[in-house]
């Protein structure tokens, strides 16, 4: 299985890494947010919810191991190439021109990664860990709509939100070329299904906030 | 025509040598708007020679945008705001009165500067040599009719195919990823049905090569495309992943 | 004197290749690697023979002074390639080729090395397409061609606008495959400056590490030159930047024979000059001419826009004097024409350009139709002139753009000095005085693939030539000459800079021993061309030191070879005393005004023998033509 290591090593092998991980966090965003959207339903419809994750929880925990080494090779995948991409330029130029080649979306993939990142982190201590594991007895739905009741998490969080948003609209039509799915015909269709899901996710996690912020949820 | 001269500003990398430190050099000059670029460097130098100065090495030859060998980092942008054309193609019209150009070497870990504005480009060649061809012998092909090959596969295969090897790809990208450029020939033989038994062979081994030299990887931005003064298409990097997978998987 | 012998082989023209391919003698092919070859140049000719040579077994050693061997000139040749192959079923056949270059070259080309090339020629684009160029091709899969100038077949193979181009990165790739194998080694910012013969023999050649400035040694069984032609004499023409015959007169200087130098052509579609600054033309593809008029006002100094001069007061010179052909006449007909309408004060708007014109071509085809065929060429003509074609005519003038005349070779492609062979543009052999469209493509790839890889065993299996080690005392003794050489052009410092005196020599050349040359301007053109050059080795200023990327040394040398070499070209167009081709005197033309040949006493290849810079002994090799009648070349 040498091979195997070794390719996905090359450089188009590691290109292969971030696509392949990265539709499994798309894939994995959607099942999320549908699950968040029940917030809308009010605490009964959100613990109800938790409580049906609650109950195949052995399942759960294995899919939460799956995602997170997801998670790690994606992060440890993309901050590599971005060193090495880094020391194959090693003088800059003086004069960026790249506002003028590329689009913002591609040339900050990085940026909004490593900030989502930041974000995932106070995200999961906040929310997950909270629940799981401080030995809390509060709900999840109260945890949860605790926290949007300060102005700063809402804000940090919409922000947050906004640039997963940038990351999915590169993304989502990035793995497609990487996959070598480019074809002339259905390429531009990729694209604007990329910008949808990216709209879509965005304005998804991105209204939970904004509600629960100014309508404190029921 | 004649038109009034613009006078602009160049600021011009200068660097002796691969382990000198360089440094922009500042030349004012007012220069004909249809002039080109490089003849411009030519009147800069002629000035630079009568005072008995060394003129700025820079590299061109064919000067109609074919043989590749020009190739400048333009105020940030490779062979200038242009889009589709070589630097030797751009001429000075394009420029406003008053304008400040700064003009720098293609620069990659893969393209070391010889001097000024001259890199050395071979990798590129090395990638090709690994495996850019098809293996056959003077005279021991068929007929050229001996193969129909769908005019759409044929023209596909001319886009790729026109690649001029400048490198402005490598400048571009924000990686200094040659991908575009190696790209462009693994398609042009993956196309075409006498490139198909090699295939497989020739894409890892282009890789290979490519990846040794330390050229960055893709991430997607598609300058390179943008840039390129023969538009070659990404879609010949989709193209290469696909067979380069495919390589792996068959084995 | 030297004797000259062609060593055509005997027999009917159709049997002599093959006949000769039978009886020259083959190399062992498990003796085949201990013969090493040099191979100077990596154009269509310089490539193709190095991967050829390194399929049979041979180890070469190729040398280029580009930063890669894809980027020689032939890379920018637009149009196509012939060949005889008659898929088009048009009449076409190895004969008409081979006859449509004779005639093409107005007479003045050796019968049997044009008969070879047409035969060879389809060998060539089957050999392409199976290394995968691109060649344009119809719907149902099959090749397509395209008519060019000089010819009623359309016999021109292209790649879209980009034929040399593929073709060069064909031969480019081949030659990878070989040095991939070890077979060929590569040596790139290399140029060559002279080459070393012992006891009569070529044995290597010395060059200059371009990035280093050091002088190197090689030595071969065998050298090939394949490095082109030498139209940057003129400064401004439509070669690459580098281009340049500092390899040829080298070895011409070393007792190789220099023929028929004054064969250079002119080629008519090209941007006109815009300025001082300028510094070489653009070539426009000839194919142009198939869809485009050619025209200039029929009113001297014509200053109106070119959409306001009405139909009836165009004068469509070329479709008026040559009926048949009309815009596609052969391109030393179509230059030479466009200078007397600018000499008769009508060129365009008062510049020195005529109107190709797109608008009749656009009414009967529609605008889509001929954005296909040249939508690449408007884009680079608007470009460069920043004027829209599909609105108003193009402006074009001619310029020098291929050089017929080269080193002398046998049949055997090999030069005057034993072991030194020469292809492509740098030899002179199958052009003779006039090259006609999709030509030069055709040749250096069938001296580079089919015939050089034969003859040099016949030399190699024949002659048993040995190898020189690079400590022989002639590799010394030339490579001392080259360093005192740089080293002279490096003290002199005087107050002109080499593009300065590469300029005016171009004036010269362009006046004097242009499109139209006379007995006057030739005299006075080699008087001027030798005072120059006496300047230039008093007076150049070449800045920089030897050790190091010294552009200004690069091209001072190459000045001072052009400065030679420009006299022995007005010295030919003086001697040869009858127009043809590309040549044309004033003094030699029918009252219609057009070239007057003297086969009587000018139907041999006059070949230059060195003695010193400005001094030259001429040979002659006398033409026989045995199949074609000597006839009056007409287009019309």
């Amino acid at each position: 299985m040498g091979w195997v290591w070794k390719s996905l090593n090359s450089s188009i092998g590691k290109k292969l890494v971030m696509a392949v991980t990265g539709v499994a966090l798309m894939l994995f965003l959607i099942i999320h947010l549908a699950g968040n959207l029940s917030l809308y339903g009010g605490s009964k419809a959100f613990n109800g919810y938790v409580g049906l994750l609650e109950m195949i929880k052995p399942l759960i925990r294995v899919i939460e191991v799956i995602l997170a080494l997801v998670f790690i090779f994606h992060i440890i995948n993309g901050v590599r190439l971005w060193i090495e991409n880094k020391i194959a330029r090693p003088q800059g130029y003086t004069i960026n021109g790249s506002r003028k080649n590329t689009d913002v979306f591609s040339r900050t993939a990085f940026i909004t990664g490593s900030i989502v990142f930041i974000f995932l982190i106070l995200h999961l201590q906040t929310i997950w860990y909270k629940f799981n594991y401080s030995g809390t007895e509060l709900d999840l739905y109260t945890i949860t709509t605790e926290w949007f009741t300060h102005w700063w998490y809402s804000l940090l969080y919409l922000i947050a939100i906004v640039l997963l948003g940038f990351h999915l609209n590169h993304g989502f039509q990035s793995a497609f070329q990487t996959f070598g799915w480019n074809s002339k015909k259905y390429f531009p269709l990729i694209e604007k299904l990329g910008t949808i899901y990216a709209i879509i996710m965005t304005l998804g996690f991105g209204s939970i906030p904004i509600y629960l912020y100014f309508f404190g949820g029921k | 025509m004649e038109h009034k001269k613009l006078n602009l500003t160049l600021k011009v990398w200068r660097q002796h040598g691969p382990k000198t430190p360089g440094c922009f050099v500042t030349y004012p000059i007012a220069v004909s708007p249809d002039t080109s670029f490089l003849e411009m460097l030519d009147e800069i130098n002629n000035e630079l020679e009568k005072k008995g100065k060394e003129p700025i090495a820079f590299e061109s030859d064919c000067r109609e945008g074919i043989c590749g060998t020009c190739g400048l980092v333009i105020n940030g942008q490779p062979h200038g705001p242009i889009p589709r054309i070589a630097t030797c193609q751009l001429h000075m019209r394009n420029f406003k009165d008053g304008d400040t150009i700064y003009i720098e070497p293609f620069r990659a870990k893969a393209f070391p500067i010889i001097k000024d504005l001259i890199v050395d480009r071979s990798p590129m060649d090395r990638i090709m040599e690994a495996g850019g061809f098809i293996s056959v012998n003077t005279g021991s092909v068929p007929d050229g009719n001996a193969i129909p090959i769908a005019k759409e596969i044929a023209s596909e295969a001319m886009d790729a195919a026109s690649c001029i090897g400048c490198g402005a790809c490598v400048a571009a990208c924000k990686n200094a990823s040659a991908m575009l450029f190696v790209s462009a020939k693994v398609s042009q033989f993956a196309l075409l049905p006498q490139g198909k038994p090699e295939r497989y062979q020739r894409v890892e081994a282009m890789v290979k090569v490519m990846d040794e030299y330390g050229f960055g990887s893709c991430s997607n931005t598609y300058a390179c495309e943008a840039e390129c003064p023969k538009g070659v298409s990404v879609k010949n990097i989709a193209r290469m992943n696909r067979e380069y997978f495919m390589s792996k998987i068959k084995g | 004197m030297v004797k000259l012998d062609a060593k055509v082989p005997e027999g009917k023209l159709e049997e002599k290749w093959m006949n000769h391919k039978f009886n020259m003698k083959l190399v062992n092919p498990a003796n085949k690697r201990k013969y090493n070859i040099i191979v100077v140049g990596t154009g269509l000719a310089g490539a193709s023979a190095a991967a050829s040579l390194g399929e049979l077994g041979y180890n070469v050693q190729v040398f280029t002074f580009h930063d890669s061997a894809r980027r020689a000139h032939s890379i920018a040749a637009q149009g196509g390639i012939n060949a005889a192959k008659n898929y088009q079923n048009d009449g076409d056949s190895v004969y008409r080729l081979f006859f449509d270059t004779i005639k093409g070259g107005d007479f003045r080309s050796r019968e049997s090395n044009v008969y070879r090339l047409a035969e060879v020629s389809n060998n060539i684009i089957d050999q392409c397409v199976g290394q995968g160029v691109p060649f344009a091709r119809e719907y149902g899969g099959l090749l397509d061609n395209r008519s060019f100038g000089g010819a009623l077949v359309s016999r021109t193979f292209y790649a879209k606008g980009q034929t040399g181009q593929q073709l060069l990165l064909g031969a480019y790739t081949a030659m990878n495959r070989q040095i991939n194998l070890g077979k060929v080694k590569l040596y790139t910012r290399r140029e060559m400056l002279d080459i070393v013969v012992v006891d009569g023999v070529a044995k290597g050649i010395v060059v200059r590490n371009l990035i280093t400035g050091e002088i190197e040694k090689y030595s071969a069984h065998a050298v090939i030159l394949a490095t082109g032609g030498y139209a940057n004499a003129y400064f401004l023409s439509t070669s690459a930047m580098n281009c340049n015959a500092t390899a040829i007169w080298r070895a011409h200087k070393k007792g190789a024979l220099f023929a028929n130098p004054c064969f250079t052509q002119i080629h008519p579609t090209c941007l006109p000059v815009h300025g001082e600054g300028q510094s070489k033309l653009t070539l426009m593809s000839e194919s142009l001419r198939n869809d485009g008029r050619i025209w200039v006002s029929k009113i001297k100094h014509d200053m109106r826009k070119p959409n306001d001069i009405p139909e009836e007061e165009r004068d469509y010179y070329l479709e008026r004097k040559y009926p048949t052909y009309g815009n596609l006449s052969p391109r030393d007909i179509s230059s030479r024409a466009a200078k007397e309408a600018v000499d008769d004060g009508r060129g365009a708007q008062g510049k020195e350009a005529v109107y190709l014109d797109f608008q009749d071509s656009i009414n009967r085809l529609g605008q889509k139709v001929i954005e296909e065929r040249y939508g690449n060429l408007f884009e680079i003509y608007e470009t460069i002139t920043g004027d829209n074609p599909y609105k108003s005519p193009m402006k074009i003038y001619p310029a020098p753009h291929y050089t017929m005349g080269g080193l002398w070779v046998d049949y055997n492609l090999m030069s005057t000095i034993p072991g030194l062979f020469v292809a492509g543009e740098a030899n002179f052999s199958d052009h003779g005085a006039n090259r006609l469209g999709a030509s030069a493509l055709m040749q250096g790839l069938a001296d580079g693939y089919f015939v050089i890889p034969y003859t040099i065993g016949n030399y190699l299996a024949g002659d048993k030539p040995t190898m020189v080690k690079t400590d022989h005392k002639e590799f010394d003794k030339v490579k001392a000459e080259i360093e005192e050489m740089t080293s002279k052009l490096l003290s002199i410092k005087g107050e002109r800079t080499v593009d300065d005196f590469h300029k005016q020599l171009g004036r010269i050349m362009w006046n004097k021993v242009g499109m139209a040359r006379n007995k006057k301007g030739l005299k006075e053109a080699i008087k001027e061309i030798a005072g120059l050059r006496e300047e230039f080795w008093k007076n150049v200023n070449v800045v920089g030191d030897s050790n190091d990327v010294n552009q200004c040394l690069e091209r001072a040398a190459r000045v001072a070879d052009y400065l030679e070499l420009g006299e022995l070209m007005a010295l030919d167009a003086l001697n040869r005393e009858e127009s043809c081709g590309g040549h044309f005197r004033e003094e030699y033309q029918t009252k219609e005004g057009e070239a007057l040949r003297n086969d009587a006493k000018f139907a041999f290849v006059s070949a230059w023998e060195f003695e010193k810079a400005g001094k030259w002994k001429l040979n002659k090799e006398q033409l026989k033509f045995e199949s074609v009648k000597l006839a009056t070349r007409s287009y019309k």
